[in-house]
């Protein structure tokens, strides 16, 4: 699905990503973790395409192509999702306008016509009820006035709307209480399946209880400085990044 | 309207020649350059006027003699040149040899975008077309609805002459030839626009627009409306033509007055979309309008435009609340890009008592561009419990463009209840990435955010008009984010 190679990025001339190896299969899920200013966030941003981020090196593989060409909206149209951790405001478009605006250029890309109202509302609906999202909330402006947790939450929920193939979730988790939480990953779990893959970057193990990882990387400076399966989620929680920190400067 | 078909005034431009003896140079539908009391009586007279309006006119003519082109606006360009224009010029004829073909492609491709069909392009364009006798018919059948209701709908130049009692009554009341430069200019020299009376207690079964759309595209330099809405009356009234005009007019001057009496109301939305000049900012035109609407007791007048059009734009449509309880109302938006400037807002002004106004103003900037809200909000010292409330908002895309606001508020009584909101913002980045990343592409993103800051006044246009406007913004604002 995702196969990145050395990757070096920065952002005006600045460098922060100094060779990112990883390899995500359908069906899989990866956490990636770390400290502050590691560069999870230029990562989820990088592989979306945000044109003020420059790659120096390295390459992006989705689907065995190489996406290095393509605009964040082709990316998007190819299956990439990301849930952002600052969703932005965007007075006087609903929810459901933006959703549907959303799908409908998605499948005009694809040179599919429109999707039609009644199952655009079918689909609302349901994806609405999984993520226990009140009807009168997709008639407000999107992210205006939005509490932290139902920004997530809206993030999820367009998340299950465009059905993407690789979904990168960035700090989700953050701003969430428990009962939020366990809805946004209720919400992500039930989305899973063999053909889409997720990607779940967190600061704390707390998230990854409700999405359970296959695969847990560490990120510090600009590189993975160790990967394991779950359990190195919990020694994490447990010991705190430092001993990660010391062993990659060794 | 229907009686004054292009090939009428083609026929009587035909027969007419020579009969105005004043100029030797003769082409038979454009009178000579520059303005003076004879080329004011030629206009009355080629519009077979009675003595009063041409005394009208030849007045307006001499305080407008008199006065200086203002420029207190925040607008800079080379002021016109009075003399070196032409006051008539008959609507174009049709070019029989004319076709599609010989249309700007560009042109052509902005008219698909925005839905007009084929024979309505034509008609833009001074083609002939082969259905005319199926829209007089439509016309006719619509005249015929109104009439049964007593509603009076036609030109200007009609109603001087078959209700010259109301034109003589209103005219001027609302907009006098003192009230300023254009205005003056205007009521000297205008030669087409639109009456309109609504008799007491009716209220008007249409938008007074459908047909109107195509009629009105080819109107001149100085347009005068009139709309009159007896008591306990209703109307709602469309100007305007969503399709670019490359009208090689420089300057538009237009005088609309609305009266509204007792228990009366009146909707007056326009889409405005004249020849803004090209990306690098040459020609386009200068649009110089007055409006002004009078509320008697208990009436309602709400203007509603969106403006994304001209080079440079002066405008200020206003509601006189001198009725007790009346309520004015202002929506607006207006787009500039490029060089395009534009100085636009409201006037109200508070005479009675418990008199209301809204004003909502969405300015959107582009490229180059400045756009400044203008609004004077004023409360007479008998006006006890006036409530306003302002709110104008403006949108800025890039760097290089400016928006500006100055509101003017003058209460001369304690009881007024005056509020004014204002907020700037820009198109971030961010939002734009924002969008892209769920697929969808910076013009559309563009359009989306667009359209979401100015769906309050949306909102307030009738549904067919609210459609193509949406288009038209999204158009104005097409590459103004690279």
């Amino acid at each position: 699905m995702l196969h990145i190679k050395n990757l070096h990025a920065g952002i005006e001339e600045k460098g922060i990503l100094k060779g990112i190896n990883l390899e995500v299969k359908a069906g899989e899920v990866h956490a990636i973790m770390g400290p502050n200013g590691s560069g999870k966030s230029t990562l989820s941003s990088v592989i979306a395409g945000k044109e003020e981020y420059e790659v120096t090196e390295g390459e992006i593989f989705l689907n065995g192509e190489n996406i290095e060409e393509l605009g964040p909206e082709e990316r998007a149209h190819e299956g990439v999702f990301l849930s952002f951790q600052y969703p932005v405001e965007i007075p006087g478009v609903s929810v459901t306008n933006f959703v549907k605006t959303a799908i409908n250029e998605t499948r005009k890309a694809k040179g599919l016509e429109e999707m039609p109202a009644s199952e655009m509302l079918k689909k609302i609906r349901e994806k609405a009820e999984l993520l226990e999202i009140d009807r009168r909330f997709l008639s407000r402006s999107l992210n205006e006035g939005f509490s932290g947790g139902e920004k997530k939450r809206n993030e999820i929920f367009q998340m299950a709307m465009l059905e993407p193939k690789l979904a990168i979730l960035d700090e989700t988790d953050s701003g969430l209480d428990i009962d939020a939480l366990r809805i946004v990953a209720n919400g992500v779990n039930k989305l899973r399946s063999e053909d889409n893959a997720v990607i779940v970057i967190t600061h704390y193990q707390r998230l990854l209880d409700y999405i359970v990882p296959d695969y847990v990387h560490v990120l510090h400076n600009g590189k993975i400085v160790k990967s394991g399966t779950k359990e190195l989620a919990l020694e994490l929680e447990e010991k705190g990044y430092d001993w990660i920190k010391q062993e990659a400067t060794i | 309207m229907s009686k004054y078909t292009e090939e009428e005034l083609q026929k009587e431009l035909e027969t007419k020649e020579y009969e105005y003896g004043f100029y030797t140079d003769i082409e038979s539908d454009t009178f000579p350059k520059g303005l003076n009391e004879d080329i004011v009586r030629a206009i009355s007279k080629k519009k077979n006027e009675p003595e009063w309006m041409t005394e009208w006119r030849l007045d307006a003519f001499r305080i407008w003699s008199e006065m200086e082109e203002p420029d207190w606006a925040n607008v800079h360009y080379e002021k016109p040149d009075f003399q070196a224009i032409s006051y008539y010029s008959a609507p174009k004829k049709a070019d029989p040899n004319k076709t599609l073909d010989d249309v700007d492609p560009e042109l052509l491709e902005m008219y698909k975008k925005l839905g007009i069909s084929i024979d309505e392009q034509k008609k833009l364009q001074g083609i002939a077309i082969d259905i005319v006798v199926d829209s007089v018919s439509v016309a006719t059948t619509f005249k015929n609805t109104l009439a049964e209701k007593g509603i009076i709908f036609c030109p200007i130049s009609e109603a001087i002459q078959e209700h010259p009692e109301l034109v003589k009554k209103y005219i001027g009341t609302v907009v006098p030839k003192t009230d300023n430069f254009y205005a003056a200019l205007n009521s000297a020299v205008f030669t087409d626009g639109s009456f309109c009376y609504i008799p007491k207690g009716v209220r008007c079964p249409m938008e007074l627009s459908t047909y109107f759309r195509i009629n009105e595209a080819g109107t001149g330099q100085f347009e005068r409306t009139l709309v009159i809405a007896d008591e306990s009356s209703y109307v709602s009234y469309l100007e305007g033509c969503t399709a670019p005009s490359r009208d090689e007019n420089q300057l538009h001057a237009a005088v609309v007055e609305l009266i509204a009496m007792d228990d009366a109301e009146i909707k007056y939305s326009t889409v405005q979309n004249w020849f803004p000049g090209d990306a690098n900012g040459k020609g386009g035109v200068f649009n110089f309008v007055t409006k002004r609407g009078l509320c008697e007791t208990n009436s309602k007048i709400s203007w509603t435009q969106v403006e994304t059009g001209s080079a440079v734009t002066w405008k200020y449509p206003s509601c006189v609340l001198k009725g007790d309880n009346s309520v004015g109302e202002f929506y607006s938006i207006a787009v500039t890009n490029n060089y395009q400037q534009a100085d636009t807002g409201t006037k109200m002004i508070h005479l009675g008592k418990n008199t209301k106004s809204t004003i909502i103003s969405k300015g959107i900037s582009a490229g180059k561009s400045q756009n400044s809200y203008r609004g004077l909000v004023q409360i007479a010292s008998k006006a006890e419990n006036a409530r306003n409330f302002s709110q104008c908002d403006s949108l800025l895309m890039g760097n290089k463009c400016g928006a500006h606001t100055f509101p003017y508020i003058e209460a001369k009584n304690k009881s007024a209840q005056i509020e004014h909101e204002a907020t700037t913002s820009k198109i971030g980045e961010d939002q734009i990435f924002y969008c892209n990343q769920r697929g969808i592409d910076t013009e559309k993103a563009i359009a989306l955010i667009v359209n979401g800051f100015s769906k309050e006044v949306l909102n307030k246009l009738p549904m067919e008009f609210a459609v193509e406007a949406q288009k038209l913004l999204e158009i104005s604002l097409e590459g103004s984010v690279g």
